[in-house]
């Protein structure tokens, strides 16, 4: 498959400390990639090596096929970028603000206009244009930051901490923002973040950062199945099991039970596709079944689990 | 390099700085005191002063530089102060002007942006790195080469009616004030803005970075003392070569200040 971004154990650091160091991945063309981890994990300096501002001290990074640190300018035309902090001219009106950037992105005069009404209202700001982005809540900041990182439709976007500091509303509207970036607009979006949820909601697959170097990569799927060799199997029946129930489903071989309730049994399966053998023998007992929900592993118990694991190693 | 990105980012540091209180006051109260005050004091010297205050009168005799003894030889007890204060020895001093305007927005622009927290998104952009240096320069070389200028063309006019009733003719300006206007002022200005770029590097707020780079005004000073005691006189031909100095010098720091203007190094420091 053709990456749209490929990293080649880029590095970076700052007199003896690294903040990156020897990373790789890639990520594909419309996809959301997630990276994770705590405060000074890298996030931040990924992004500005990405975007071709920070040079690296070692390694490559190529978005589009071209080198960032080379093409720069090639590769800032064509991508958007929404630092961890709005950045926005406070004495300027949210218009203004958009217009100036519209300019430097190379938008004809002509065009500025309607694309600055256009993307003001896509982000719900139609009706604050001629205000100061100075008196804008946290939440329309940040909204007019992201209006900035899309005036010039950019194909790759990049969010450093893009909900960091808002209240839910205004959180679940930048979700909401994200998630038609993707979907409906076919960006690829580079998501840098600590907020578990929100990347398992929008993210495809995630990088793992801790300490300026990758622990983990992949989708949750992936993930889980590398660290765990079972998936959690909840079987409700209509009353209490009946007897022979539960030896019946243990003779399968690589099931386990994990905890016994009055109508519930939870079970550990070491393969989804172990579930229907697990159905079928309950059945074949005499037991009826009202749900069945084989549970995923949630990407913040993923996320834990491999920063622990990558503190074990340290 | 892109006009276009060149003329968006100079425009938005002037539209900036424009609504900076502390830059705009300043500038207002160096243009009353400069092109208003100094001309109104001395034009109206020899009217306020008696006429028969010879000791004065010989102290001013004194400070007339050799080379200029025959040509305001022709002028009055009350004419010579105007022409001899006016037409020379302020010269230099309003050289002040172009400066603390340049050094007043290059800090903006180049210091202000980091304190504000801007400069990253700036970064972001496909404005390579010199024409965000070029951009910011002009922005603030262009204001304060036509605000000295404006403020010239004032000081022309107060200068003439004020001391139309003493002098009985518009003498003013001297080729002098000319060569100084056309090519020290935008030497001086691209000084006071090279040198606020290298400081920029060093400091991080826009007040730093202002006071540090209002100490030039010491070199004006020199200029000021030097035609003051004779040691230098600014003839036309002399304003050109003081000129072509400040510019030398300009080019040098700005060779420097370029080095320290990569994205890297901005960024590495937001």
């Amino acid at each position: 498959m053709n990456s749209i971004i490929r990293v080649e154990q880029i590095s970076r650091t700052f007199g003896t400390i690294t903040a990156v160091d020897g990373i790789s991945f890639s990520v594909e063309a419309g996809e959301v990639f997630g990276v994770l981890g705590p405060n000074g994990s890298g996030k931040t300096t990924l992004v500005r090596l990405l975007a071709g501002v920070l040079a690296p001290t070692g390694g490559r990074a190529y978005l589009f096929g071209k080198d960032v640190t080379r093409e720069g300018v090639y590769v800032r035309q064509r991508i958007g970028v929404l630092t961890e902090t709005p950045s926005l001219y406070e004495r300027f009106t949210a218009r203004k603000n958009l217009a100036f950037f519209a300019r430097l992105s190379g938008i004809p005069d002509a065009e500025i206009g309607s694309r600055v009404d256009a993307i003001l209202s896509l982000m719900n700001l139609s009706d604050r244009a001629d205000d100061l982005a100075g008196g804008f809540s946290k939440g329309m900041k940040q909204r007019l930051a992201v209006a900035r990182a899309l005036i010039h439709d950019p194909q790759i976007v990049f969010l450093d901490e893009p909900t960091s500091g808002l209240d839910p509303e205004a959180s679940r509207q930048v979700t909401g923002i994200i998630r038609e970036m993707a979907a409906d607009q076919g960006k690829t979006v580079f998501l840098c973040t600590h907020n578990l949820g929100q990347a398992q909601d929008l993210c495809s697959r995630v990088a793992m950062l801790s300490a300026g170097r990758i622990l983990a990569q992949g989708s949750r799927d992936d993930l889980s199945e590398r660290l765990w060799d079972a998936v959690p199997l909840e079987v409700e029946f209509q009353g209490p099991p009946p007897a022979g129930v539960l030896e019946a489903i243990l003779r399968i071989e690589g099931v386990t039970l994990d905890k016994r309730a009055e109508v519930t049994l939870t079970l550990r399966v070491q393969h989804r596709h172990q579930v229907p053998a697990v159905i079928r023998a309950a059945v074949g007992q005499g037991g009826d079944i009202v749900r069945v929900s084989p549970r995923e592993y949630l990407l913040e118990e993923i996320y834990f689990a491999v920063q622990e694991q990558g503190r074990t190693a340290a | 390099m892109n006009r276009q990105i060149i003329r968006a980012l100079a425009e938005k540091d002037i539209a900036e700085v424009a609504q900076n209180r502390i830059a705009i006051s300043g500038a207002v109260i160096l243009s009353v005191i400069f092109a208003v005050v100094f001309p109104l004091l001395i034009t109206q010297m020899p009217i306020l002063l008696p006429e028969s205050d010879q000791p004065a009168f010989d102290d001013l005799q004194d400070l007339i530089p050799p080379q200029l003894i025959d040509e305001l030889a022709d002028l009055s007890p009350r004419q010579l102060p105007i022409v001899l204060i006016l037409g020379y020895l302020m010269a230099p001093l309003f050289l002040i002007l172009p400066l603390m305007l340049a050094c007043i927005i290059a800090a903006e622009a180049f210091v202000g942006e980091k304190e504000r927290k801007t400069l990253e998104a700036l970064l972001y952009t496909p404005a390579t790195d010199g024409e965000l240096f070029v951009g910011k320069v002009l922005a603030a070389l262009i204001p304060a080469i036509m605000y000295t200028w404006v403020n010239f063309l004032v000081f022309t006019l107060v200068t003439n009616l004020a001391g139309y009733p003493v002098m009985g003719r518009f003498w003013f300006p001297t080729p002098s004030w000319l060569a100084l206007m056309v090519v020290v002022v935008p030497a001086v200005a691209l000084l006071g803005v090279a040198v606020t770029v290298i400081i920029s590097t060093r400091v991080r707020t826009f007040m730093e970075a202002y006071q540090v780079s209002g100490a030039l005004v010491l070199v004006i000073l020199v200029l000021v003392v030097a035609q003051s005691v004779g040691l230098l006189f600014l003839s036309p031909l002399v304003a050109v070569l003081v000129g072509i100095g400040f510019f030398a010098l300009d080019a040098v720091l700005i060779v420097a200040g370029i080095r320290t203007f990569s994205r890297s190094e901005l960024i590495a420091r937001v």
